[in-house]
């Protein structure tokens, strides 16, 4: 008994160093050698400024930008707190806010079924994407603030749009916050 | 559902399939320490930690020794977590100065670490430094991974050793299995998922500039609303995919961050979602082919693996139809919602259907990752991952701790056969007998003793207990069952709105999780050493046959009816209830 406590005290300092030192620290230089972009969490630099991550979701609220999912990470999109609602399905609270959300939008855009995830928060509240369908959905109020044809904006949306990967994995969807860095760059709102 | 959700799912369970026969082979080659390819590497490394740490390689251990040293090396192992967690911001590698983490917190995390549970109470990007997650959490991934692939062998041993009383030495076997089977996937496999996005960096976290600056209401500590303008976003990184790719391969589930696999960060594609799916079922899958292997008989394994195959198509064809079906207290036929399903606490890039596979994976074993929030699944689809916990996570499994989980399971069904024809019953050659039987009740009643008394005390407990709740009504009940459910299966997974860092559930769902792993693998080591000792007898007409479809029958019959028995009061409270209540237009 006392021969294995002592293997053990042993073992742990051994096995610390090994795996929660070692390991971290030869994947990590492998990591930044083989892939800088990516390990560094894929930031994205206009003009000098990081403005974002390629991966991290941004709240939008101008009627020009394309606005993302609803979020309940902090005060929405807190890359530094990040989290779902947790409401559950039968919490007025979460009832209340999708049926009232789903009224808003139907009042911005009668035409077309108001898409799910735009008035549902994601897992991680830093959602970067949205579906196809939402982004459609909000054509007209971003071709109307920004002065743009529809179409204009259509092809836009086309080109920030990624299909199922391999064809079938996933869903389709678009990235929100280089849509809105591509408009502004092609078309500023001032 | 679609097409293609399905697809996915089927092509899932296909990769898994085609990965268990080379698994099962490597690892019982590994176990049986004869050469694989990773030998000139790994075999240096080896010998220095023997030498090192004083480990007598060839020398055998009785189930009691082989327990005591795996009690005795979890519990030094939680103390250096423990100890680490209190003085983190004393340590290097916390460019956040993070402070020491609270003593109820820290007991609770060091347990739920070192019983690869992986609960999170706490958020991680605002309470641990990255040295905490890599020295201490992340170190915990791979050594109670090792551990449980450790038992499991040593149970297998038990069954196919012939009049023995050793099962193996616990020392060399926990090492083998970290160097061979864990670190070289875990490398390889944590740099791919950097290429995919998934950072790995010891910066302080980042701060962009928004394109849109926002206007917010907070409320402050006196309930008043004040109006703020945000014009950054902090951007949490650190040593991410180290720790993603052993959080799945070791069923650990722990997440760098509190989205967990749900982040961007550490998932960011559906590639990335289906390496870790299958990452998380790897080595459970592989162990059944390790199990008929070294016991004389393949087409057991390829029984077992059938079972537990079946089960989960199960869980998953109820979870997706469920949460495509949507939630009709918004999906009305008036608003015009685009009828794609329940997408509350779920993430456009998976989806539904990702989504569901997700929930149905990370409870089928002891992972407790999650990709998309349980908490707000319809009630019927979040019933699934409680129930795959309440059936003991024998689905595949917890790495080590699914087979020997099975065994149990497997061990009443051949005890119930026998019943039937009056024999005394066999498993593969061994005569099982009352002690046998006994062990195998007792750790099939040890866990809802744990889970069903706890969950029983805080909704009795108004100050302490219900105080917690975010969601009211059955729902309510089914966050704190599942709560209980998971720190005893040592999943880890969470109905997330239940506030679960207070001194009442620090303490009794730490308590838990320690009940639920050791209680557990001590009566099921006292049944392999007792079948090792047995004579070996030969297959007669009455023996009961474990390789044949009528065996896998039984054992999911078994498995599932040991489990509705137990639960059903509780679930009929819970989830069903909830979806009764659901359907009938109630809200809470």
């Amino acid at each position: 008994m006392k021969k294995n406590f002592m293997i053990a005290i042993r073992m742990t300092i051994a096995t610390t160093l090994l795996l929660g030192v070692v390991y971290p620290f030869v994947v990590t230089g492998l990591a930044q050698v083989l892939f800088p972009k990516q390990a560094n969490g894929e930031l994205i630099t206009v003009n000098g400024k990081i403005v974002g991550s390629r991966l991290i979701g941004q709240p939008f609220s101008s009627p020009g930008y394309f606005r993302p999912r609803p979020s309940a990470a902090g005060t929405g999109y807190d890359a530094g707190n990040s989290g779902g609602s947790n409401l559950g399905p039968t919490n007025k609270t979460l009832i209340d806010r999708v049926n009232g959300d789903v009224q808003k939008l139907q009042a911005e855009n009668p035409a077309m079924p108001v898409p799910m995830d735009l008035v549902t928060t994601s897992g991680s509240g830093l959602d970067p994407h949205i579906s196809p369908e939402a982004a459609a959905f909000q054509v007209p109020r971003v071709a109307r603030e920004r002065s743009m044809t529809e179409n204009d904006v259509r092809a836009l949306i086309a080109k920030h749009t990624e299909g199922r990967q391999f064809g079938f994995l996933g869903e389709p969807r678009v990235n929100v916050l280089e849509l809105n860095l591509d408009l502004d760059a092609v078309h500023p709102l001032h | 559902m679609t097409t293609n959700g399905w697809l996915q799912i089927l092509f899932f369970l296909f990769v898994v399939l085609a990965l268990t026969k080379p698994l099962g082979v490597f690892m019982t080659r590994v176990f049986n320490r004869e050469k694989t390819f990773l030998d000139p590497v790994l075999r240096p490394i080896e010998k220095l930690l023997y030498r090192l740490t004083g480990v007598d390689e060839t020398r055998e251990m009785r189930w009691t020794e082989y327990g005591a040293a795996m009690l005795i090396f979890s519990g030094v192992t939680m103390a250096l977590t423990y100890l680490i967690e209190r003085v983190q911001n004393r340590l290097p590698l916390n460019p956040q100065k993070l402070a020491a983490v609270a003593p109820d917190l820290a007991f609770n995390t060091a347990a739920s670490f070192t019983t690869n549970t992986n609960w999170q109470a706490y958020v991680p990007e605002t309470t641990m430094s990255y040295l905490t997650q890599m020295a201490a959490l992340a170190y915990h991934n791979f050594i109670s991974a090792a551990t449980g692939i450790a038992l499991a062998i040593a149970v297998v041993r038990g069954i196919a050793r012939r009049e023995k009383d050793t099962l193996g030495n616990y020392w060399v076997d926990m090492t083998r299995a970290t160097l061979w089977v864990l670190l070289p996937a875990c490398i390889v496999g944590s740099l791919f998922l950097v290429s995919q996005g998934v950072p790995q960096n010891f910066k302080p976290y980042t701060t962009a500039q928004l394109v849109d600056p926002q206007t917010v209401q907070i409320t402050g500590a006196d309930g008043k609303a004040t109006t703020q303008v945000v014009r950054e976003q902090t951007i949490a990184q650190g040593p991410t995919a180290s720790q993603e790719v052993i959080k799945e391969f070791g069923t650990n589930g722990g997440g760098f961050f509190n989205a967990n696999s749900s982040h961007p960060f550490e998932n960011p594609t559906p590639l990335t979602n289906f390496f870790e799916l299958v990452l998380i079922f790897a080595i459970g899958s592989g162990l059944t082919y390790t199990l008929g292997q070294m016991t004389g008989s393949p087409r057991h394994g390829w029984a077992v693996w059938c079972a537990m195959a079946i089960l989960f198509l199960i869980g998953v064809t109820a979870t997706y139809s469920a949460e495509a079906r949507g939630n009709p207290l918004v999906q009305t036929t008036a608003n015009h919602l685009q009828p794609i399903g329940n997408m509350e606490g779920k993430e456009v890039r998976f989806g539904i259907a990702n989504s569901a596979l997700w929930a149905v994976v990370t409870t089928d074993t002891s992972c407790g990752a999650v990709n998309s929030m349980h908490d707000s699944y319809t009630p019927l689809g979040g019933m699934i991952p409680l129930i795959n916990m309440l059936l003991g996570e024998v689905i595949f499994g917890g790495v080590g701790s699914g087979l020997y989980g099975i065994i149990v399971f497997i061990i009443l069904s051949v005890f119930i056969a026998g019943l039937m024809v009056g024999r005394t019953p066999e498993y593969l050659g061994k005569k099982v007998e009352a002690f046998d039987v006994k062990m195998a009740m007792l750790t099939v009643l040890i866990y809802p003793l744990f889970v069903l008394g706890f969950t029983g005390i805080s909704v009795l407990a108004p100050k302490f207990g219900l105080s917690s709740l975010a969601n009211a009504g059955p729902h309510g009940l089914s966050e704190i069952f599942y709560a209980y459910a998971e720190a005893g299966a040592n999943n880890g997974s969470a109905f997330a709105g239940l506030n679960a860092n207070t001194l009442w559930y620090n303490s009794t769902i730490g308590a838990t999780t320690l009940f639920g792993r050791f209680f557990m693998v001590i009566p099921v080591l006292a049944i392999a050493g007792s079948l090792a000792c047995k004579k070996h007898v030969p297959e007669s007409a009455g023996t009961f046959p474990v390789t044949t479809p009528l065996f896998t029958g039984l054992l999911i019959s078994v498995v599932l009816i040991v489990g509705a028995l137990t639960f059903f009061p509780a679930l009929s409270l819970g989830p069903i209830l909830e979806h009764l209540l659901m359907y009938a237009g109630k809200v809470f």
